[in-house]
């Protein structure tokens, strides 16, 4: 299938969209609420990690450099 | 696989016939045509095997998600409906019986109201012409979601049409094929007045009767004004309590309905499953009956022709060696594969070279094939001089009117060809061939279909509810009518859209079709098929080997 322009074929990917979820079949004013609800959900997804991955990571790193790297540094800091 | 092995053998024989001498070639031609010989029966077997592919997995779950997701808003309207938000625009029960048992509060209702009512534009549409290989639409239209329709006054002309049971286009109103049937509704009327026990014979359905058992090869046959009815109103009377019924999983409504409204005990096989019926008859004749332990006093087998929803084909000579092993009676309902398949439009039977004085029963319909209404039952005299005074459909209902009688006394001749012309046998060779090359092509295009490949009836499986509606619609904005079928005809995850293949559509129509088809697949993403596809060169080797022999 060949697409004229990208908006044809966000077009189509969004009937992809209504048609594997079943929301064809509803109402317009149903479709909204659903792809409200749905882009909300989404929205709170990304928010949540885009605030907390970057924490939980620097923690993570931190733990195992304590635990393999740290040693020989901390020992030299001691004796100094 | 069979067919590329004699393809090659064949080539083999031809460059060892030149290089070996006499008796080395004498001897390798033999054990050739030997193995070739083997190779041409299993070839016509692996025809027969029929297909019913598994879709992937992430199809079933969409399937339950979209499913899931739009019973869930059901909920909700239902909620909005209850609380008075709403406007209900269905049957409700009156303000003085809220308090009795609700009636309609059950699945089937609530399905119907939330899911049925949204998307039914693409069922009862209405015909305003013949049901040939093309037709005529009334264009409707709704203002408020398809709670009620209004007619625009246009028509969507010359739609193909994919859906009517008109297996050998007898459903025509060329004046020259229908000339006698004018002729006898000017000599009978159109009306009989009367049961066929009463005053309801006429010499014309004598005629009939006598015709169709010469066509079925059986002694004896009788004729039904309705098909339904006949299937429903003449198992009681062939058997009742005491008596074992042994009936397949898909079998359709009225053999069910039959098999109910007589009192015997009905036992289910699966579907075409030849392990599951042994074991059942094994245990029938072991065990006898529930609690008495007698021997059971009739045990029938109920099996179809070819079932319409999945197009698949009987194992005909499989439940005759059952049968006649546990000695019992076999119900075949062609109506479906009646005028259908075989070579010269005989069924089943013809097409599995079966004697068909071995099926005690032979049930079939003049609706599908022959262009008219109607059902038969054939088998030996006895049988069929029994049922003219037992059956309720020959006491209690009306006679077929002579017109339709005439139909399908015009419809046999002119397939056994005693009208004097080929026409009858053009017109099965052209489904046949019709049904080779829809089939194939589909497969090509990578659908799954289900069924057997002589049968024309072709299943598409489409699984998401959504895509069914948008599957039937995008096809009637391309003027050609198809017939979606989902839940509760089929089960949950498997709606499908079935295409009946008729000798009046053209290779043009076909193509056509299946140009649409792949655009359409193309569009909602409904290629699902996992097998690899056989390229067009193998359809080419299937007429290279016709020529060799």
């Amino acid at each position: 299938m060949y697409f004229k322009n990208f908006r044809e074929y966000l077009s189509w990917l969004y009937f992809q969209y209504l048609l594997i979820t079943g929301i064809y079949v509803l109402e317009p004013w149903e479709k909204s609420i659903f792809n409200s609800i749905l882009f909300s959900a989404i929205a709170m997804v990304v928010y949540t990690s885009y605030v907390f991955i970057p924490i939980h990571l620097r923690l993570a790193l931190e733990f195992f450099h304590e635990i393999f790297g740290g040693q020989p540094e901390s020992t030299m800091t001691l004796m100094n | 696989m069979a067919r590329s092995a004699n393809g090659s053998g064949l080539k083999q024989l031809n460059h060892s016939g030149m290089k070996w001498d006499d008796s080395g070639k004498n001897g390798y031609h033999r054990i050739t045509t030997e193995k070739l010989g083997a190779g041409i029966s299993t070839a016509s077997r692996q025809n027969k095997q029929e297909s019913f592919e598994q879709a992937p997995m992430y199809v079933a779950v969409c399937t339950y998600m979209g499913f899931g997701i739009v019973t869930l808003f059901g909920y909700f309207r239902d909620f909005l409906r209850a609380v008075g938000l709403e406007k209900c625009n269905l049957a409700q029960e009156r303000e003085e019986q809220k308090d009795f048992v609700p009636l309609y509060q059950d699945f089937e209702n609530f399905y119907t109201r939330n899911l049925y009512m949204r998307v039914r534009d693409n069922w009862n549409r209405p015909i305003c012409s013949l049901p040939g290989p093309v037709f005529d639409l009334m264009e409707r239209v709704s203002d408020d979601y398809n709670w009620t329709f209004r007619f625009t006054g246009r028509t969507i002309p010359n739609v193909i049409n994919m859906g009517s049971y008109n297996y050998l286009g007898f459903a025509e109103n060329n004046a020259d094929f229908l000339k006698t049937v004018a002729d006898k509704v000017q000599q009978y009327g159109a009306g009989v007045c009367s049961t066929r026990q009463e005053i309801g014979n006429l010499s014309i359905h004598e005629e009939l009767e006598q015709l169709v058992a010469n066509f079925l090869g059986v002694e004896s046959a009788m004729t039904y004004g309705m098909g339904f009815a006949t299937n429903s109103m003449n198992i009681p009377a062939l058997v009742g309590k005491g008596c074992l019924i042994l009936s397949d999983e898909l079998n359709h409504t009225s053999l069910i309905l039959g098999a109910r409204l007589s009192g015997a005990t009905i036992r289910v096989f699966k579907h075409n499953n030849m392990h599951s019926l042994e074991k059942m008859l094994k245990e029938a004749i072991c065990c006898g009956q529930p609690r008495t332990h007698r021997a059971w006093r009739k045990i029938l087998i109920m099996v179809e022709g070819i079932y319409s929803m999945e197009g698949s084909v009987v194992r005909l000579p499989e439940v005759i060696a059952l049968k006649k092993k546990y000695k019992a009676h076999l119900y075949l309902d062609e109506a479906h594969s009646i005028g259908a398949v075989g070579a010269t439009g005989r069924g089943v039977t013809e097409l599995f070279h079966v004697n068909p004085a071995d099926v005690d029963v032979m049930m079939g319909t003049f609706t599908k094939s022959f262009g008219a209404s109607g059902g038969y039952i054939a088998g030996k005299k006895e049988l069929v001089d029994y049922l003219r005074s037992h059956s309720h459909s020959a006491v209690y209902a009306s006679a077929m009117s002579p017109p339709v009688t005439e139909q399908i006394i015009r419809a046999i001749k002119c397939i056994m060809g005693k009208d004097g012309t080929t026409e009858g046998i053009r017109r099965i060779r052209q489904l046949a061939e019709n049904t080779r090359y829809f089939r194939a092509r589909l497969k090509e295009m990578g659908f799954i279909i289900y069924g057997n490949d002589d049968s024309p009836v072709i299943p598409v499986l489409l699984y998401m509810p959504g895509k069914v509606v948008a599957f039937a619609r995008e096809m009637l904005q391309r003027k050609i009518g198809v017939v979606v079928v989902g839940f509760p005809a089929t089960p949950i995850t498997e709606a499908r859209a079935r295409f009946c293949l008729s000798a009046a559509h053209t290779r043009a129509m076909l193509n056509q079709v299946l140009q649409h088809l792949n655009e359409v697949g193309d569009l909602l993403c409904l290629k699902f098929s996992r097998r690899k596809r056989p390229s067009s060169l193998d359809l080419c080797e299937e007429t290279d080997f016709g020529l060799d022999s």
